[in-house]
């Protein structure tokens, strides 16, 4: 592998920027709750785009019926999803310190997981444990900002994903509406542009703050 | 008059009430009133004001 230095990369991320990009995503800390279709593709992105640390958390292995959407490929079939990602990670962008958790998110345990971390994506696979999470880190996390996920399932239809604001420290991606239940599968292409859209505004708010 | 969703609501109810009424599930929402959550203890025993901004996000699987 070659050998590239943090400044090398820097000035990478930061080419065709006429603000430093690289410098404000270093000092982020970021937290990603699930590291499925979403999250693993959130995850890379932030790395791209030079994150200085993500806190990643999920106990699940990666199996093949993951590769149809998630970030890892073959290889890491039985592999935790914690460690697979964390290789992805380092491959991208070996300056981006992660700190990963594999453990079952619960109501007890996400307060302190994500401590330190000044946004956390929301990106779990079951309604119930994506309301958990909001309702538990808006209550109990006095300053954290949640960007979640809801409502990428099936394919087509991209331009229904929206970005929406719920309030200063609460924001939704998706269509809102189209539950993997009602049996119409989950495309990489369609769960990336859910990803895409909370990658992006996680960039925005790091970019935007002080 | 209050605002949910985005819709005038002229009821007195509490919130516990109003996601019953509107096939809500109480462990698939969040609910803020006025720009802050409501935990869900709370949902029994908060009253739709007058000038509340009410909105409740349902969520849904995939991910």
């Amino acid at each position: 592998m070659n050998v590239i230095s943090e400044a090398d990369f820097a000035a990478a991320v930061n080419s065709r920027s006429k603000k430093p990009i690289y410098e404000k995503m270093k000092n982020a800390c970021i937290g990603v709750a699930g590291l499925g279709g979403l999250g693993s593709n959130i995850a890379a992105a932030l790395a791209r785009s030079g994150a200085g640390r993500l806190v990643l958390a999920d106990f699940d292995t990666v199996e093949l019926s993951n590769i149809n959407r998630q970030a890892y490929t073959l290889k890491h079939v039985g592999m935790k999803k914690t460690a697979a990602l964390e290789e992805i990670l380092k491959e991208i962008n070996p300056f981006c310190e992660t700190v990963s958790y594999e453990t079952r998110i619960s109501e007890k345990n996400c307060v302190g997981l994500f401590e330190g971390c000044s946004v956390v994506c929301e990106a779990f696979d079951k309604a119930e444990d994506k309301a958990m999470l909001t309702n538990t880190l808006l209550s109990e996390n006095k300053s954290v900002i949640i960007v979640s996920g809801s409502g990428l399932a099936g394919c087509g239809r991209a331009n229904e994903i929206v970005t929406r604001k719920i309030s200063d420290r609460f924001y939704i991606c998706g269509d809102g509406k189209t539950d993997v239940s009602d049996g119409d599968g989950l495309t990489a292409s369609r769960v990336m542009v859910c990803a895409g859209h909370i990658a992006s505004k996680v960039c925005e708010i790091i970019l935007k703050s002080n | 008059m209050a605002e949910i969703n985005g819709e005038y609501f002229d009821e007195k109810i509490t919130i516990k009430e109003y996601l019953e009424k509107n096939g809500y599930s109480e462990n698939r929402v969040a609910v803020m009133v006025n720009g802050d959550i409501l935990p869900k203890e709370k949902y029994g025993i908060t009253e739709i004001m007058p000038d509340d901004k009410v909105d409740i996000v349902g969520f849904v699987g995939g991910g």
